[in-house]
Formats: structure tokens, sequence, C-alpha cells
């Protein structure tokens, strides 16, 4: 398939409903931090793009808010034809002036310091995090409380970024500055909001 | 699944148009992330004026689907002209089932109460707010309600609620009662009565708030800290009533006063008008309902 062809191929098939669908689970998700909210295949982007994390760009990201891609993903053309031609969305310069960044490979991303913070007048002006993990089981067990949690919840996604426990740490005391991450897994999303906090386990 | 087909152009789902919906929704997660927060977003015209739930509309259109049942009350009534028309509508723009129960909606909108019914996790309680900015009347410029918001600088507030007491003897704050979300935001929770207060701390349901006319949409995430502010040797307290609904006999409610006559008769009677008739099946009856009740005849929520 040329990148023509995959630029216009794999969007949603009923735009309307789709976006809504893909919205209300990043929103239950974002409301419960550490609760999958399983999401069918919507849509079909070129790879190193998953489907869940292509749809959620789909379904949130227009031609108001720049993109960060991360190398794996700014590599391929046909990730940023597809991206163009369905959301319209403009590439972001530098980390920080994204308002959504998608991260194929977490495991090597940038310090979550990099990306836009927001003010503290503006703490909304921040970066939200999209992280392509492969599940929500296999990595270290992340325990969590905060608002959303009615007592504890626990996640333990793979690739995570390194140091993400003590990074998390630092997100939190930023509050109300800070980014939002939603990890996008092939059943569906999760979603670790600022206000967040992780209590490391014990072995 | 789609609006019913016609042969004329129709409006979008929802009314709304997709690019709008990306915005609110953009907002909605970002208020979510920030408990309290009043995230700016650039509200839109609605058939309807100002003052009249434009962004409760707005929040509710961006996040509703076809799955959704949507129940809209104003003042605890889902049967007067703000919650009929709203709820007409969504009919109309976003065809979903609509329902007067409390327990069956999964959308409630919401002008100025809380359902006495419980609500449960995976309900969303939407919010129409008139003033978002907990501190406006206090300090008009926004400019400097900004500053207090990133400082973290309430004084004011309290001053405010200080000289209640010092010149009424108690905090004579009965609506919109400040509240502090998570110990950092203080947060306008609409005109809702301070009785209501308590039933936001750590509630399953996601509550989102939307103002249009002042472009701000807020969030609770569920099972929030939402502490109403007072003072130690003036703790916060809700309304009480002496008497019972007269309809329902129903106590620890939230009761509206009704003028019977014009030689000072009055009654009082549940503001939640699903809660009252729900009782009044159940057989519990007060002081003023009739004697033979009429077999309430289930209505379906009005055209």
């Amino acid at each position: 398939m040329d990148i023509a062809t995959q630029a216009i191929e794999g969007g949603f098939a009923d735009p309307v409903f789709d976006a809504q669908t893909v919205f209300r689970a990043v929103m239950d998700a974002m409301a419960r931090p550490g609760t999958l909210q399983p999401l069918p295949v919507f849509a079909r982007p070129p790879a190193p793009l998953s489907a869940t994390a292509g749809a959620i760009a789909l379904a949130l990201c227009d031609n108001d808010t720049p993109l960060w891609l991360d190398l794996v993903l700014q590599a391929p053309a046909a990730v940023k034809s597809w991206l163009g031609f369905h959301t319209g969305a403009p590439l972001a310069h530098t980390p920080a002036d994204a308002h959504f960044a998608l991260i194929a490979t977490p495991a090597e991303m940038m310090a979550l310091d990099g990306f836009s913070q927001g003010t503290q007048d503006y703490p909304d002006r921040s970066t939200t995090l999209i992280l392509q993990v492969s599940d929500l089981v296999s990595g270290a067990p992340l325990l969590l409380e905060g608002p959303g949690i009615e007592t504890t919840a626990t996640i333990a996604p793979a690739q995570m970024p390194r140091h993400f426990v003590e990074q998390w740490k630092q997100n939190n005391q930023r509050f109300p500055r800070g980014v939002d991450i939603i990890l996008a897994t092939p059943e569906g999303v999760a979603c670790l909001p600022r206000t967040t906090r992780i209590k490391t386990m014990e072995a | 699944m789609t609006a019913q087909p016609t042969d004329i152009a129709t409006y979008n789902f929802a009314y709304l148009d997709e690019q709008t919906k990306r915005m609110i929704r953009r907002a909605i997660l970002k208020g979510i992330a920030i408990p309290g927060y009043q995230v700016p977003f650039a509200s839109r015209e609605m058939p309807m004026p100002y003052g009249w739930g434009t962004g409760g509309v707005q929040v509710t259109a961006s996040i509703i689907g076809p799955e959704d049942v949507l129940k809209v009350i104003d003042q605890g009534a889902d049967d007067t002209t703000n919650a009929v028309s709203i709820r007409a509508f969504f009919k109309k723009v976003a065809n979903v089932a609509v329902t007067t129960d409390t327990a069956k909606a999964t959308i409630i909108q919401t002008r100025h109460r809380i359902p006495e019914h419980p609500l449960t996790a995976g309900q969303v309680l939407v919010y129409q707010v008139p003033i978002p900015e907990p501190l406006r009347f206090l300090e008009p410029r926004e400019t400097e309600t900004r500053k207090m918001h990133a400082l973290e600088e309430y004084g004011l507030m309290h001053v405010k609620l200080y000289e209640d007491i010092a010149r009424h003897g108690r905090i004579a704050t009965t609506y919109a009662y400040p509240v502090k979300v998570e110990g950092r935001y203080v947060m306008d929770p609409s005109p809702t009565p301070k009785f209501d207060n308590p039933k936001m701390h750590r509630s399953p349901a996601l509550q989102l708030f939307g103002a249009g006319r002042e472009k701000r949409i807020y969030a609770l995430p569920p099972f929030t800290d939402v502490v109403s502010l007072d003072f130690e040797d003036h703790p916060f307290e809700v309304q009480t009533f002496d008497q019972p609904c007269a309809l329902c006999a129903a106590e620890n409610v939230y009761l509206d006063e009704v003028i019977l006559d014009d030689h000072g008769g009055h009654m009082f009677v549940c503001s939640d008008t699903d809660h009252c008739e729900k009782r009044r099946e159940q057989g519990h009856r007060g002081h003023l309902a009739p004697e033979t009740p009429p077999a309430l005849e289930k209505r379906e929520p009005a055209q």
C-alpha cells in the first residue's frame, strides 16, 4: 500500500459515534484512574501507531491541538500523514509546545518534565501524554490512590518510562501543574491524571 | 443508531458540531485531572438564552451517546419548564431515552439540586452553573481571582464567612456554599442548597459543571474530598426542617415551601419530585396527602 492510501484509510467508520465512544472510555478512565476501560478497534492507523492510540488521537485532536510524536512515530511518513489527514493536527516543534504527545516506546521516552506542565494560573495548558503499552499486568505493579479511587487501585503497565515512580512523584509535587497520562493498550484505556499518587509497593 | 432520517438536512447528533465537542471533551478531561479548577472553554451559542443552562447543555451534548438515559431536573423537579425543555431538546437532537427515575439515568443534568436517591458509580451528574467563580462577588477582576487560585490565597473567602458570623451570629450563606476540593481549589458548587454539599463529598458518581455564559467547565471525579468551608467554633451545618414532607412524610430531605392561599396557608413538600412520587407509590403519606391517593398515573416524561 502506498503512503497516500495509508494516510486515507483506517479512520473512524462512523466518526460521530466512534468519537463519542472513545471519548467516554477516556473520560471514565480519567475519572477512575487505574481502571481499564475496554475499547473495540475503531481505527487502523499505520504501524507503529497502535489502534487504541490512533483512535484516541482521532477522538481528541484537531487543528487546535499541536501533536508531538516520539522518535519511533516520527520516523515513518505514513503515521504523520495519517494523523494529518484524519485530525488536521499540526506537529509541535518541541514537546513543550504539544497539547498531546503520542509515545510508541514509553520505555525510551524523554523525562516527563520536558513536556508542557501548564502554568500556575492555567494548569490546564499542559501536555496530555498518550503512551502505547502492551498490557496493564506484566510491568512493575503500581499501587494508586487519589481522587477517583475509592481506596486503592493497582495496575502494572508494561514498558513504562525509566524511574517512572520517581518522575511521577515529582509530577505530583508540581500540582496543579503537571502532565496527565493516557495508557493505550490493545484492550482499552487506563489513565493516570496528575492527582493520582503512586504508593511504592513493598517488594 | 442515528437520529431519525429525514429529507431535510438535520443537526449533527446532539446538536453540537464535532469540533466543538472535541474542544469541550478536552476541557472535561482537564477538569477531571485538576478537580475544582475552572477550565476555560469556547462556549457556543445555544438555541436557548444564557441562564437557561447552556453550560450544562453543552457538557451533556458532548458526553451523551445513543445508549444513554437522560434525566433533567430543575430545583429537584422533573416537570418544570427548564427541565422539560432541555429534556425535549435532547430527545429531539440526540434521540436518547429519557427518564425521571434517578436510579435508571446514566446522565442527570441538574439545575441546583442533587437527587435524594443516592447516586451510583457510572452515573454522571451535570450541573448548570451561573457564576462558576466562588470569589467573584468578593473580587470582580478575573486577573485577581485567577492569581488567588494560583497562589491558593483564599483568606478573603474566610473573611466573608467570618463577616456573616459577626453580623448574623452564624454563617448565613445557604446556597452556593463554597467548598474546598482535595485540599486545594475553592470551588462554587453552583447554587445548590448547602443541604446538598455533603452529597458531593466522595460521591461515587462523576460530577461535571458547565457555565455557558462564563465559559468555564470544572469537575469532581468520583471519591473526591469536598469539604465545606467553616470554622472550628462555627462548624458547617445543613438546613433542617421542623416538619416532614406534607405529601410523602419524608424526613431528612430538602423541602420547598408552597403557598396554598392568601391567608398564610403553606406546606412543605419534597423538592425532589421523583423521590416524593416514589415514596407515595410505596404508601407513605403526609398529613396533606389526598385521602385516597389518585392512582398515580405513570406519565411519560413531558414532551
